[in-house]
């Protein structure tokens, strides 16, 4: 057998063998590259319209929106029928990405740094990462709540800021509107399709 | 007879508290978030509304000028008020038998105060002591097993609890020795207006250091009153538990039923 056999017959079986994992990756390999594709967009060249678009695709890849918005929703999600849910779905999905894509808008470049990461049960690792100081902001920790029950495809469910989390935040804003307009599921329909930030 | 009105208000706010804690209303322990509930919702909403009208014209236009200041001067003067705030911390450790932390933060702060002089520069991190924490009497009741009482939003001050508030009345009762020297130390290096400057500039420089981030978390609110009061109580629940890394872990229940994908 020529070397050359050798070498593809090994290429082959490196190949196939990689198939049934190929697609796995790790929470912190999955956060860091999110980060990468996120500072590139913010640190390029794009206008503000393409970097909000580019970001929004972003989201959508890797943060689980559906996830997030039932999660808001606390103990209301259980009386909602099909066809709120339905409309609540799209409606959280455009105000979400709005929301987002303008948070991270206004930052340039940000140079986040992952550091490690802990296994909380099989559905959910912790990345832990820190947005490096500048001179007008100091260090920031952020913890991802990463989604792992498929780990072909890692998706982010929280972003925990210094210890606080953004979407506990979110569900007591949520249940704020709700509560103060006699428990109308509809209010928060409403405040969500007219948010303009 | 000042003081006794005081400790009496303090003492009857916390046996109400402790009680309340008891019935189920307030469930908030070191060990387990629950609701704190927001008994003057309408009043804390104007109070809100009046320290937002406040930060507008005065406290955010002062930390954009104080953030205008050279670097080193803020992280100088930051520093100073970090360790100033140890003075409350050590006690905290103490009362809360955490004796490890209050022999290290014992530590920092005579390196710090001489050394450093007067704690404008952090030698003991340079030197390898661990990251500081915060600790006041609001926590130490809080771990002492004290449920937070009802929300509370103070004119000026912003976001608290009955406990906090409470906590916050010990400092001036004898339990800030920097306010002990500063107000009844009787010497003539020392006023009530030096304290009262600390805390103003305390107010200052953390406005600086959050103004994009409060911005942005306004701009970004349906509702920004209970995005700062979900935000307040979540950092108090954190700093009870002393919990950095597990916080998060906490409220794993919460997302149990969440499994779309």
């Amino acid at each position: 057998m020529s070397k050359n056999t050798l070498t593809i017959i090994s290429f082959i079986i490196i190949f196939f063998s990689n198939i049934g994992g190929a697609y796995s990756i790790e929470p912190n390999v999955f956060v860091q590259s999110t980060v990468n594709r996120a500072a590139k967009t913010l640190g390029g060249n794009l206008n503000k319209i393409e970097r909000i678009q580019k970001l929004k695709d972003i989201a959508k890849e890797t943060v689980d929106i559906r996830g997030i918005g039932f999660y808001s929703l606390g103990s209301y999600r259980k009386s909602l029928t099909d066809e709120q849910k339905n409309k609540y779905n799209i409606i959280f999905e455009q105000y979400f990405l709005k929301s987002f894509s303008s948070r991270l808008a206004e930052y340039s470049n940000p140079e986040i740094k992952v550091n490690s990461k802990k296994k909380i049960n099989e559905n959910y690792t912790m990345v832990y990462s820190t947005l490096v100081a500048t001179d007008k902001r100091p260090e920031v920790k952020i913890g991802w709540r990463v989604y792992t029950k498929n780990p072909k495809n890692p998706l982010i469910r929280d972003l925990i800021i210094e210890g606080l989390s953004l979407v506990r935040t979110q569900k007591a804003e949520f249940s704020s509107i709700i509560e103060s307009n006699d428990g109308d599921i509809n209010a928060l329909f409403e405040s969500l399709k007219n948010f303009k930030n | 007879m000042k003081k006794f009105i005081l400790t009496s208000l303090i003492t009857l706010a916390l046996i109400t508290n402790v009680s309340a804690g008891t019935d189920g209303e307030n469930e908030l322990s070191k060990k387990r978030p629950g609701k704190v509930k927001d008994c003057f919702e309408s009043l804390n909403r104007g109070t809100f509304a009046l320290n937002q009208g406040l930060d507008k014209v005065i406290f955010k236009p002062v930390a954009k000028a104080y953030r205008g200041l050279p670097s080193p001067v803020r992280t100088g003067t930051s520093n100073v008020l970090v360790n100033l705030s140890s003075l409350i911390t050590i006690p905290n450790n103490i009362l809360q038998g955490d004796f490890k932390n209050a022999g290290v933060n014992t530590g920092r702060f005579v390196i710090n105060t001489t050394v450093g002089i007067l704690g404008i520069f952090n030698v003991a991190k340079k030197i390898g002591f661990s990251e500081y924490e915060k600790e006041d009497y609001g926590q130490t009741f809080g771990k002492w097993g004290v449920g937070p009482g009802c929300y509370l939003v103070l004119p000026v001050l912003g976001p608290s609890t009955v406990r906090d508030t409470a906590g916050s009345f010990v400092n001036v009762l004898g339990g800030d020795p920097w306010y002990n020297a500063s107000t009844h130390g009787n010497n003539e290096y020392l006023s009530k207006s030096d304290y009262m400057a600390t805390k103003i500039i305390s107010g200052i420089d953390f406005r600086a250091k959050n103004l994009e981030t409060i911005d942005n978390l306004k701009n970004n609110s349906l509702d920004f009153y209970a995005s700062v009061r979900s935000l307040y109580l979540q950092d108090r629940q954190k700093k009870i538990a002393n919990a950095k890394a597990t916080i998060e872990i906490m409220y794993e229940g919460d997302w149990e039923e969440i499994d779309t994908k």
